[in-house]
Order: structure tokens, then sequence, then C-alpha cells
């Protein structure tokens, strides 16, 4: 049985936690912008963190469920109805089979993610599910999702019998969601290798001011526009690493932030890196939207990091016993 | 005496490092950087993720909560990471050789498929014949793959062809040879591109069905080879 895409969406792709132990030969990791939101869909639904789920932009396809599934939407808000009556987010939902899901508007966010308990039947290129765009390989078929594509899926649960008779059914526990709790444009960072190039004025530019995302704001990168930023000697670099996060200074004086999908190597000052805890906030952001920067320490990235992944070690556990419990006590 | 190569190791975020060798294009450095690489591949450092070699330098990627539930409590990850890393490159063997392969590329420099050699030629006060004679002159080494996936960058091309990255970057065929300053380098996959496109080759530099995926590896000695249009097109 499968899930059925009725409409395409802008850009919806199959995506995981990234592929590893290739950037040597030229392909980055991929995998989803939000990894924290893609982990909390999956936990929400039971699955282990390795599953693959559908990363959404808005419009988002419109999605037909052939069989009875658990699903969970995470990450951004997109006003998601099944049948027509609108469901919430962050809360595992059992659907029946011959279900639409849709999505209406953009409420909050820029990526939403869908998991489906038992995950989907789709093979791995070089171990992992993620969509590479320019390899054209992984996820469905090396590309976005269109319409009448079909994904396979994999649950062993006979949902039905759970739904006693609704159309759907929100099951009662929920994940706390990511918006309620501090400021989102604020991106904490960490200096760059040229940072200390950075005139002395626009080293304090850098987290005095703020900046807006352009509409060149892509699963690649994020261009952004602030006031221009100068080195205090423009030298030529060579090309070398740069990573998911790396804040690149262009000639221009703007600065660009590497998502997901970006080069593996870079020849531009690496002005900064955002912390690895605030990625998915980072993810979360559309373009008009604005972003400030304030420089933290290792030892803080350290702690918001762990502190983010035990929040969802939490709640996988809890997940998981509560999923058990509802499937044997039935109701 | 063992020859050692002066390096600095700094961070690269909070979940990365890079050790840097100078930042210059030479083979003595790439290949220091190459011999660390298959050290790391043998032997991973703790909670190491991929290693990824550039031109001069090599960037260790790492899990930053499996490191920071093992590091030390008094030091940082990257503190405890560098200092491992530092550990290995102080044993590495800088005069051992890594043997390198000679892989021969054909190349078409018929001017359909070198949409920037006239105006390279131009602007070199060169005849076409002497870029092309110039650009196989001599054999040329695989820095590094990057920037797409099989994208390979060599080094370096005679003065006498070097030639900046285009003001506009335009849309590049897959195996399109180009020139950007003193580097070769040859586009795996159809991609915008700013590099100066002089001819192409037959050759699929990546597939991602294949074992193994790229064509070429870093360290490989490349010598371009002129084939006729015809011959491009019977590959």
């Amino acid at each position: 049985m499968n899930l059925r895409i009725i409409k395409s969406g802008v850009l919806d792709t199959v995506q995981d936690q990234g592929r590893y132990g290739w950037q040597h030969i030229g392909i980055n990791a991929s995998g989803a912008m939000d990894r924290f939101s893609a982990e909390l869909a999956n936990a929400l639904v039971g699955n282990d963190s390795a599953q693959p789920v559908l990363e959404m932009h808005f419009p988002a396809a419109s999605l037909f469920f052939e069989q009875p599934s658990l699903i969970a939407i995470c990450g951004a808000n997109f006003s998601a109805v099944l049948n027509g009556e609108p469901v919430p987010c962050y809360q595992p939902i059992l659907v029946n089979k011959y279900s639409i899901l849709q999505f209406e508007r953009l409420n909050q966010g820029a990526r939403a993610y869908l998991a489906i308990e038992g995950g989907m039947n789709i093979g791995k290129w070089l171990n992992s599910y993620s969509t590479h765009l320019k390899a054209g390989a992984g996820g469905h078929a090396g590309r976005p999702l269109s319409t009448d594509d079909e994904i396979r899926l994999n649950s062993s649960v006979d949902w039905q019998s759970y739904l006693e008779r609704n159309e759907f059914r929100v099951l009662p526990w929920r994940a706390s969601d990511f918006w309620e709790k501090e400021p989102v444009d604020e991106i904490y960072i960490l200096p760059g290798r040229e940072f200390s190039g950075l005139t002395e004025l626009s080293q304090l530019s850098l987290t005095g001011k703020t900046f807006t995302l352009t509409p060149q704001s892509d699963r690649m990168g994020y261009r952004l526009l602030g006031d221009p930023l100068e080195m205090q000697n423009r030298e030529e670099m060579i090309s070398t690493a740069v990573t998911f996060g790396t804040i690149q200074l262009l000639p221009n004086g703007q600065l660009t932030i590497l998502m997901a999908d970006h080069q593996t190597t870079g020849g531009y000052p690496r002005i900064a890196h955002v912390i690895s805890a605030h990625h998915s906030r980072l993810a979360q952001l559309s373009p008009a939207e604005k972003l400030r920067f304030r420089i933290t320490d290792y030892s803080m990235a350290e702690v918001l990091y762990r502190r983010q992944q035990q929040h969802l070690h939490q709640i996988r556990y809890a997940c998981q016993l509560k999923l058990e419990w509802f499937i044997h006590a039935g109701h | 005496m063992s020859l050692t190569i002066p390096y600095h190791i700094f961070p690269l975020g909070d979940s990365a490092m890079t050790v840097d060798f100078g930042s210059r294009i030479s083979p003595e450095l790439n290949s220091a950087v190459m011999k660390l690489y298959h050290e790391l591949q043998l032997t991973p450092l703790p909670g190491m993720v991929e290693a990824v070699p550039a031109y001069s330098s090599l960037s260790v990627h790492y899990d930053l909560l499996y490191c920071s539930r093992h590091r030390p409590a008094e030091q940082t990850v990257f503190e405890w990471m560098g200092e491992l890393l530092d550990k290995r490159l102080r044993k590495l063997d800088y005069e051992e050789i890594i043997p390198s392969r000679e892989v021969v590329v054909p190349v078409c420099y018929d001017i359909s498929l070198a949409p920037d050699l006239e105006m390279l030629a131009r602007e070199r006060n060169l005849s076409v014949e002497e870029v092309i004679h110039l650009h196989q002159a001599a054999p040329y080494r695989v820095y590094l793959l990057g920037f797409l996936p099989g994208f390979t960058y060599l080094g370096e091309t005679d003065e006498r062809i070097a030639m900046p990255r285009k003001m506009q970057p335009s849309p590049v065929v897959a195996g399109s040879v180009g020139i950007a300053g003193r580097q070769t380098g040859i586009y795996s996959l159809s991609s915008p591109g700013g590099w100066n496109i002089i001819g192409r080759t037959p050759l699929k530099l990546f597939d991602k069905d294949r074992e193994p995926l790229t064509l070429l590896k870093p360290g490989d000695i490349i010598k371009f080879v002129s084939i006729s249009k015809d011959e491009f097109e019977d590959h």
C-alpha cells in the first residue's frame, strides 16, 4: 500500500540525517535542513532517527494515504488539514485509508517534516535515504516528489482497528513546540578562521546589525543582505573545507550561510560558523525574514547541543513507551 | 632526519576542525594532506565522522555528542580532538611515498565544445593551437575533488594560458575542461560555472551507479591527449 502524491509541492524531498563519508569526492551530506524537527517527527511515531521523512516547503504537496497510517508533522506550521479538517503539528495522528493530507497556509517556519510509522520502502544510496539533487541520486528517484509519485509504506501495525470508526484520531501525547521557547531570529555563532581579518567596524557590524534573508536562499545556502562587511586585506584564498553553518563573506561584502546542500569546498573567507544547536532555528527562516548573530563560545555550543540531543532522546523514549502502551491497551 | 611540514590546527565550527599545511597549491603539501587522509582512513579518530582533504588542508568532521561524552573533563571537544590530531601528525611519515596512478584523459578541443577557447587565446595573445599545445604539454596532479560530486581540480597550468574566472557563471556541460587562474579542472556534472571552457572529455568522471563513483582521485597524475570531434563522438 502506498502514499500517493496527488498534487506536487514546490520542493518536497525525501531526507534523513545526512549522508556522511563521501565529501572527499565532492558529495556533500544533504539530509534534512532541520535535522532536529525531522528527528522529532520520527520520535513521535516511534521510528528510529535513521528513518526517512518528507521535507516539505510551502506550497507543499497534497498526499493521499492508501492505507491507515500513524503520522506526525514537525518543524514549520503549514496549517495541515486531513480531509478538510485541521490537525495539529507535534502530535501523532492516526489517519484512515483514503485520507487526503493537505497544507493550506504558511503560518510559521520554512520546512515541515512528515514522518510515517514504519518508514518508507525506499532504497538507500551510499547508505542514506537523502535526496541528492545535484547527483540525481538517493531519496525518491533522486529528485523532488511530483504528481502521481507513489511511495510504498512499511508499517507492520494494523492501524485500522485503532481508529474506532474515526476518519482520523489525534493521539494524546505531544512534543513541546520548538517555537514557544526562545527568540528564533537570534543565531549563535563561533568566530571563523578569517574573522580576525575583518575590519574592526565590520566585526562590530556582524553582531550589532540585523541581516535579511534574500530570495536567493535555498537548501544550498542563504544569501543575506545587510551592511556590507570588509576585510582589512583582500587575499586570494585557495579552496578549503567548509561545513553546514559556515558563514562566508562574498567579494561584494555580503554574507552567505552554507546549508544542507552546500558545496564541499569553498574559497571565500570563513567569517563564522553557526553552532550545531541553532541549525534547526536557521533552517526555519524564510526569505525576507531577519536574523541577528551573537558570538558564543565552544563550551556553550556544546552545552546547547547536548541539551537538544537529550531532549530528543527523552521524547523518543517516552513516545516509544506511550506507543507500546497504546498498541497493547488498544484504546 | 624526518622531513617536517609546519601546520596549524583550528576549529571549523563546533563539529569539525581543519589542519592547514600552508595556503598554497603545491604537490608536497597536497601529498602531506593525502598521507594524513590515508592514515585517518585506516585509523579514524574517536567520534570522527569523516575526513575531507583539500589542496593543502584537511578537515575532520566529528560527532559533537559522542566527543562531548568522551572528552576529558578539563578540555573542550576541540582541544581534545585537536590534541589527538596533533599526535597523529607528529607520527606521520612524510617521506613515505604513496604510489600515484597515471591516467590519460582524452579531450576534444573543437570550438563547438570549447565556448571560451578563442576568447582565452585572444586575451593571452596566443593562437588557439598554441593554447591547446600548452594545455597538453605537462602532466597535471589531481589536487582534490570538490564543488560537485567528482569535479576534479588539477594544477598547475603553464603561466601563459592562466586566465581568471569569468565574471558571470554560465551553464557548463558535463565533461567540460576549464581554466581558472592556473588551475585546470573537469566538470563531472552539468552545472553553472565560471571557469573558461576550452574543451570537453567524453569520459564520465562521475557515475552514481558505478563503483568507484569517480574515475579520478587525489594524487592521480593526468595527461590530456587531444582527440578529434569524430573520435569524441565515437567514444
